[in-house]
């Protein structure tokens, strides 16, 4: 397996990460905008996400139809992600049919067509995506976490948006929105896969260079303040289960104390991955907070993670409380295990042992080809490639003073959102 | 169409590199090499699933699964887990009508652990009595979760309708009072009776070879016997719905109605699988769900996800339409698919809609083996539904040679809209 990239930034700004891998005859094509929730305004909050939903409508080139019939009929796989900080597009070709992924892209970055008809029937279509989610408590839940846990900052709302927003947004506000976002000096094109590199090269400059650049893109988020101590909350709906959702305000990716948080999810909720494509994950029943609430049978599952992003997020910590448990219970034992973990220094081996498991979740994600061109792209949206390509080595230098440190910087409950959802216990009737 | 060239043909698994190997204790093994990442998956069953469960402790082969790595002759639940995470592996078990699967993954240098887990929790579990309540609390969560999901509720009413008297149509998870009567004599014996190496299937894909993975599979459980394995019993005939059966779930506080539609499908080696296959993904499938998408998505803005499914198992299949829905569209969304499967059956699909399926069936197989995980996937269905080792490099010819009249002719031998189930769960009134 090579690791060389090759990285360039062409005239108009536009960023091109290519990796060739031989191992199969496939190429991964995507492209990643600086755009996301994080740059959506109240009243717009959802924007984002639609914009990324209009870009599947088509261009004259490009109709909707038409797109979609050319990927899927080579056997192709495409799809598309809002997130908190980016949008990303990607296909998956046969290498031999890639001309259409940069062709297509290089298209729709320009020339979408955003058809009135074609906003109104995807505003009920979204509209639907969201009744879906509101159906699991988790996502009630987690959505009251999150808006609790940022006043000022655009990570307070949901990616999908607020139901309101989804019926005020107008096309013109769409277009704006893509117009604004979606030009060649906020953009990373990855590629990675069964290509020669100088060729592939020339094709992508000679197509992307071409785009003229756009104005100077705006990122209005203005940073959070301080929690000004616990904040807790509760979330009544139906069902049987009492779920808990702890989330304290956690580093961002760039910030050096992101590693040491990372070390500090795997010991206190096992590992988490980088992987969005395949290798799946490490069970965590070894875990400090697996033992303490699942082994102990206060909790049904424990499961925690953080996410990488440019301005500080989350760590979460999601409990399924077992029904002959209090929540209090499963809250005094939490705080148990995190003042253990303030208290005493944690032995280099269970450290050694978080970076194993990174190791292995590493060597998981590299078997696809999707998820290595997934990876080329995704750092360069919340810092830069190299922090991907280094990020084995910074948990290495973690250390237990630091993890100590860090817990206690972070995971003090003046820092955090506590949610519960309280569940109603309604029951449904057969007709 | 763009058929696969002959080099990439040969990419796909084949004769040539697939090692099938038969142990004298009755296990088969099929491994095939990758050295382009360090790790390994190892995929495989047995056939001890949940057919064998009696009605009144249905969940027993699901409950028997799920303890086998609750603790074993040589190690503690504790000590299992501390041995596989501490290497960031995994392992873990599930119950299907027919069978017991496993999966799991490590890096190559970690594979003889990892098979002398399986071993043990194949061989000698203890079923400890504290960690089998544990698990039941864990079991009966996982049920009192089900039973607010809309998606899940409507799928087993359809189960329990179109496989009526079948163990198809019997949840493997069972229900609370069946959950609740299982007790660790009858773990104990359902493993006795059940568990033997005579219908164990083993996939080894990654970077090993395979003479080693030969050896390593002998050395771990090629001493295995076990005389009292029971046969597998002749299961009784599904006969398919004879009218129109509505069945509308109510589950209070639910934003979304989730609708499922169909009735039986093909067998998995029936002659009609592969022009069934094809008809349903121009039913559903291709490009953005098919013509089902394109009516009740794109045209009608009426849900998020709309598309069909063609479920092909040993003995019987099912052919479904599943759409998630506002309660207030639920009605329109049915008559929309209604008219969509009358006219499936009373039309040939158009030359184009097929040869655009075809090329999508071939085009897509290299990208489906991208990573080992896709690779042991396809080795086991060889295995399962005895295909050949060849039927990957088959396969194109196969789906070039289905007509728009063998799709039609096929079609109208299972699809019947006088004839179906029609399941919706959701909210009588939006909550």
């Amino acid at each position: 397996m090579t690791n060389i990239v090759t990285k360039t930034r062409l005239d108009n700004g536009i960023t091109l990460h290519l990796k060739e891998i031989h191992t199969a005859p496939i190429i991964s094509h995507w492209i990643w905008y600086r755009v996301g929730s994080r740059d959506e305004v109240p009243g717009k909050t959802g924007i984002s996400h639609w914009v990324e939903h209009m870009q599947f409508k088509g261009t004259p080139r490009f109709p909707a139809g038409v797109m979609d019939k050319a990927i899927s009929r080579d056997g192709g796989f495409w799809n598309a992600f809002t997130y908190l900080d980016w949008t990303a597009f990607f296909e998956t070709l046969p290498a031999d049919s890639i001309d259409l992924a940069y062709q297509l892209e290089a298209d729709r970055m320009v020339n979408s067509s955003y058809d009135p008809s074609e906003v109104d029937s995807e505003r009920t279509v979204i509209i639907s995506e969201r009744e879906g989610s509101e159906n699991e408590p988790m996502f009630r839940l987690g959505e009251a976490v999150q808006l609790a846990a940022f006043k000022v900052h655009p990570y307070h709302h949901e990616i999908i948006g607020e139901k309101e927003d989804l019926h005020r947004i107008q096309r013109d506000d769409l277009y704006h929105h893509y117009r604004s976002y979606y030009v060649p000096n906020n953009a990373v094109v990855a590629v990675a896969g069964d290509f020669e590199m100088q060729t592939m090269l020339e094709k992508l400059s000679q197509l992307y260079g071409k785009i003229p650049p756009g104005p100077t893109t705006q990122h209005p988020a203005q940073p959070e303040p301080p929690l000004d101590g616990e904040k807790r909350l509760e979330v009544k709906g139906p069902g049987e289960t009492t779920f808990l959702q702890l989330a304290y305000r956690a580093p961002s990716a760039a910030d050096p104390d992101f590693f040491g948080m990372t070390v500090v999810d795997s010991l206190l909720t096992g590992p988490t991955g980088l992987n969005m494509f395949g290798g799946g994950g490490i069970s965590n029943k070894t875990s400090r907070l697996y033992r303490a609430l699942v082994e102990r049978e206060l909790a049904i599952s424990v499961n925690g993670g953080m996410q990488a992003t440019i301005d500080p997020f989350l760590y979460d910590i999601t409990i399924t409380v077992d029904p002959r448990q209090k929540v209090e219970t499963n809250l005094a034992i939490l705080d148990g295990e995190i003042r253990r973990l303030q208290d005493e220094p944690v032995s280099p081996a269970e450290i050694a042992r978080a970076i194993k498991q990174a190791r292995a979740l590493f060597a998981y994600g590299s078997e696809n080809i999707t998820n290595q061109a997934f990876w080329l792209g995704y750092a360069e949206m919340f810092a830069n490639y190299d922090w991907f390509v280094n990020y084995v080595e910074e948990l290495e230098k973690i250390n237990p003073v630091d993890v100590q440190r860090i817990a206690q910087t972070y995971l003090s409950s003046d820092n955090r959102v506590v949610g519960t959802y309280i569940p109603t216990g309604d029951q449904g009737e057969n007709e | 169409m763009s058929p696969l060239k002959p080099e990439n043909l040969k990419s796909l698994p084949g004769p040539e590199d697939i090692r099938r190997v038969e142990l004298t204790n009755g296990i088969v093994l099929l491994t095939r090499p990758n050295f382009d990442s360090p790790s390994v998956v190892m995929n495989g069953y047995l056939a001890s699933g949940s057919l064998f469960d009696p009605d009144d402790k249905l969940s027993l082969a699901h409950f028997t699964a799920m303890g086998l790595m609750r603790g074993t002759q040589r190690r503690s639940f504790h000590e299992i887990y501390e041995a596989m995470e501490s290497v960031g592996a995994s392992l873990g078990f599930g119950a299907s009508v027919h069978n017991t699967s496993f999966g799991g993954r490590a890096l190559a240098e970690d594979l003889p652990l990892l098979l002398q887990l399986l071993s043990e929790s194949l061989r000698q579990p203890i079923f400890p009595a504290d960690q089998l309540e544990k698990l039941r609390a864990q079991l009966m969560t996982n049920l009192a979760i089900r039973s607010q999901d809309t998606e899940e509720l409507a799928s087993l009413a359809f189960d329990g309708i179109v496989f009526e008297g079948h163990p198809y149509s019997r949840p493997e998870e069972g229900y609370p009072e069946t959950v609740q009567r299982v007790q660790r004599d009858d773990l104990v014996a359902f493993h006795q009776a059940h568990f033997g190496p005579r219908t164990m299937v083993i996939v080894i894909v990654g970077a090993i070879s395979p003479e080693q993975a030969i050896e390593q599979v002998q050395s771990a459980l090629g001493d295995w016997t076990n005389p009292q394995q029971v046969e597998l019993p002749q299961l009784p005939l599904i006969k398919p719905l004879k009218t129109v059966v509505r069945k509308h779930i109510n589950v209070p506080g639910k934003s979304q109605t989730d609708l499922i539609m169909g009735m039986l499908g093909p067998y998995r080696k029936s002659p009609d699988y592969l022009p069934a296959s094809l008809g349903n993904n121009i039913l559903g499938q291709f490009g953005m769900m098919g013509r089902i998408g394109d009516v009740v998505r794109e045209q009608a803005g009426l849900a998020y996800h709309a598309s069909t499914s063609l479920n092909a198992w040993i003995e019987a299949g099912s052919w479904e339409v599943s759409a998630g829905v506002n309660p207030a569209n639920l009605q329109r969304a049915i008559d929309l698919i209604l008219s969509e499967l009358d006219r499936f059956v009373r039309e040939p699909v158009s030359q184009e809609e097929l040869q655009d399926s075809q090329a999508n069936f071939v085009g897509r197989l290299p990208l489906s083996m991208e990573s080992n995980a896709g690779v042991a996937n396809a080795l086991l269905n060889l295995e399962r539904f005895q295909l050949g080792l060849d039927y990957y490099r088959r396969y194109p010819a196969m789906v070039e040679s289905v007509t728009p009249e063998m799709v039609l002719e096929t079609a109208r031998r299972y699809i019947d809209t006088q004839r179906l189930a029609i399941i919706s769960a959701g909210s009588d009134s939006p909550g």
